[in-house]
């Protein structure tokens, strides 16, 4: 059976709670038979039945609980049922977790990750539908992650568990049941990937033997409407694009940005999130700011549309970005 | 001192940790006077300092509450962990902190506790945290009582918050948890009767301690500013929650006798003589000899002095590019 974003993110966990005793789990309905609301923990409190805490309702102190063992020498992993409720985790992130390291001159350290489900096209409506990391990104001391179907999101799992600092760990629901992309097969026949060598890893897809007309940068599920696009441009229309994925939102490293764009100077970022100040407007005054000749440059953001989501499939839909979407505006950079 | 009778007979038998002053109490009389004249000095002198200009931003001082960091200290064991709040300075002190990194600190040099990164409210040292978010800090020191509870350790947490603390919801999800997991978390409920400038009429319904025995949290209230008053109830408190391995909660009625921080003094004179009377060092200190009390005014005056004129000459931080 191939394995799913959801299957590997699942197995990673149980391997690392099998062999490093200081990893504890925390959050509302995780235990068996039910397992998460997602199914991330399935199995895991049946196998480690101590280390497994189910918790009230109480997001704040779930994080604030996981802050407090991670400072005592263990590892905790906090899930927040949606991610949507990362706004009532936001003054344990910001004032307490992120800050105690920096704050006591690197006296101590923090290692906690928090998993949060984000993202909409499931119909969940204005409360548990969102994309709030960029909430979240530029906070001095926090990582925030998110994994794809390209890079191993169970080894990204466990690269935040073993940071020593707090990860904010993005998962979009859509990817759960998606299966892990495969080399040279399937969508990526057409590519070639170059994997930059981080923690966190960026990836750079590109269709070889053409010059790139388009940069297109995303991470997360939005990958896969980026993919989908790029395919669609090449297709319908012989638009060579360049794929560039992030692993990692916060702190921003936007190196393979910068040689992608010297040779393409158009880029088109992609998110969930609402459209006004968000991860791409960063993205892009980074290039701007970074690049000697960026006055050649044009640029896009494709991302939804400044409004709370939906719960109606076809607002939610018009909200939300879409392949069509990105396509669109690919077409308007490079005409 | 509720429970004190149903429960000296367990601690008694069920004693595992020594405590600090596990022989007669009055002993230590010279001892604990000079902690709570320490702190009282040394924030006297930091009060001085910021009126001369030597310091900037602010601070919140912990002058007539100096019995109950002087009481809790004599009892918890070196190795336990302690949150404490804004008005950390006493708990620091009488924790075993050293004044002179203390002063260090609050005047931003690099030799301060957090190399000046923290100041006033935001302190680390040992097993002593601090930081400034009302609330914030309970759930943060209930998960290291969990940690603590889980590597077998045998250290407890102490947690210090206030009356103002009340009004934060996390306080309450906070104490939920601690009950359920039955963790070894000593609540400390410092009631000077002001959040800030809001009297604590304007800001606390109900019944202090029913909101930490709704949740089956065992209460000892002392309202008392003698530090042999406090001392049997904390020893009690601290005891139940290391041999228990559960919490439980102290509730101090105190007095503020300065503001909250600086300039935000609402209170008359009238309100602020009446409390004066229960000024822990004037109680405590009938117990001494006069030759004794100005024995320890020199002792604290020179602690003091050297902390402050030591930390005055020392180097401010840098900011490292890497940062």
């Amino acid at each position: 059976m191939t394995d799913t974003v959801l299957s590997r993110l699942n197995q990673s966990l149980h391997s690392v709670m099998e062999s490093d005793g200081r990893v504890y789990l925390l959050g509302e309905d995780i235990l068996d038979p039910y397992g998460g609301a997602f199914k991330v923990t399935r199995g895991l409190s049946t196998k480690f039945p101590e280390r497994v805490l189910t918790t009230p309702i109480s997001e704040a102190a779930i994080m604030g609980v996981a802050n407090g063992m991670a400072l005592r020498g263990l590892r905790p992993v906090a899930e927040i049922m949606f991610g949507d409720f990362v706004t009532l985790i936001a003054d344990q992130l910001i004032n307490h977790a992120a800050k105690f390291r920096w704050m006591y001159n690197d006296n101590v350290r923090v290692p906690v990750v928090v998993r949060a489900p984000m993202g909409g096209h499931r119909g969940y409506g204005p409360t548990h539908s969102q994309s709030l990391e960029k909430l979240f990104l530029g906070i001095p001391g926090l990582n925030v992650v998110a994994p794809n179907t390209l890079g191993d999101p169970g080894a990204l799992l466990q690269a935040a568990i073993a940071d020593n600092d707090p990860v904010l760990f993005v998962e979009h629901k859509l990817l759960y049941t998606r299966p892990l992309l495969e080399s040279g097969r399937g969508d990526l026949v057409e590519f070639e990937i170059e994997k930059s060598g981080k923690i966190y890893p960026n990836y750079i897809l590109r269709i070889p033997n053409h010059i790139p007309q388009l940069t297109i940068a995303s991470y997360g599920y939005n990958f896969e409407l980026a993919r989908a696009a790029a395919l669609e441009l090449l297709m319908e229309h012989e638009i060579f694009s360049e794929l560039i994925l992030f692993s990692q939102l916060s702190p921003i490293d936007l190196d393979p940005l910068f040689d992608a764009l010297k040779k393409t100077r158009k880029l088109l970022t992609i998110e969930e999130g609402t459209l006004s100040l968000g991860w791409g407007a960063e993205v892009i005054t980074r290039v701007v700011e970074g690049s000697s000749d960026s006055n050649s440059y044009k640029f896009r953001r494709v991302a939804a549309r400044d409004l709370p989501i939906a719960n109606s499939r076809i607002l939610e839909e018009a909200i939300l970005p879409s392949v069509d979407d990105i396509v669109q505006s690919a077409l308007s950079l490079v005409s | 001192m509720r429970q004190w009778n149903a429960h000296i007979h367990k601690l008694n038998q069920k004693h595992i940790f020594p405590l600090r002053y596990n022989g007669p109490v009055m002993d230590n009389n010279y001892a604990l006077f000079k902690t709570m004249l320490l702190i009282r000095r040394f924030e006297e002198r930091l009060l001085d300092e910021f009126s001369a200009g030597k310091l900037v931003g602010t601070t919140h001082t912990y002058i007539g509450q100096e019995a109950d960091a002087a009481g809790i200290f004599s009892v918890v064991d070196p190795e336990d962990v302690i949150f404490s709040s804004h008005r950390c300075h006493g708990h620091f002190l009488a924790y075993g902190g050293e004044a002179y990194r203390l002063a260090a600190e609050l005047m931003g040099k690099a030799t301060g506790l957090v190399g000046g990164r923290g100041g006033s409210q935001h302190i680390q040292w040992r097993n002593f945290y601090s930081n400034g978010i009302q609330g914030g800090i309970v759930p943060v020191a209930t998960g290291m009582a969990l940690a603590e509870k889980v590597q077998q350790t045998g250290k407890i947490v102490l947690v210090f918050i206030g009356d103002g603390t009340l009004g934060e919801g996390i306080l309450y999800e906070s104490l939920n948890i601690a009950a359920l997991w039955s963790l070894p978390i000593l609540f400390v409920l410092e009631n000077n009767g002001y959040a800030q400038t809001t009297p604590v009429e304007k800001g606390v319904a109900g019944s202090m301690a029913g909101r930490f025995s709704t949740f089956g949290i065992p209460v000892w209230e002392c309202r008392s500013s003698d530090v042999l008053e406090i001392i049997p109830n904390a020893q009690e408190a601290v005891g139940h929650v290391r041999n228990e391995i559960g919490p439980g909660c102290l509730i101090l009625q105190t007095h503020r006798f300065s503001a909250h921080s600086k300039g935000d003094d609402l209170r008359t004179q009238e309100e602020l003589s009446r409390i004066r009377a229960f000024d822990p060092l004037k109680i405590h200190g009938l117990r001494l000899t006069e030759e004794e009390r100005s024995r320890a005014d020199i002792e604290v005056k020179g602690i003091v002095e050297d902390a402050f004129l030591r930390a005055e000459a020392d180097l401010s931080p840098l900011l490292k590019t890497a940062d």
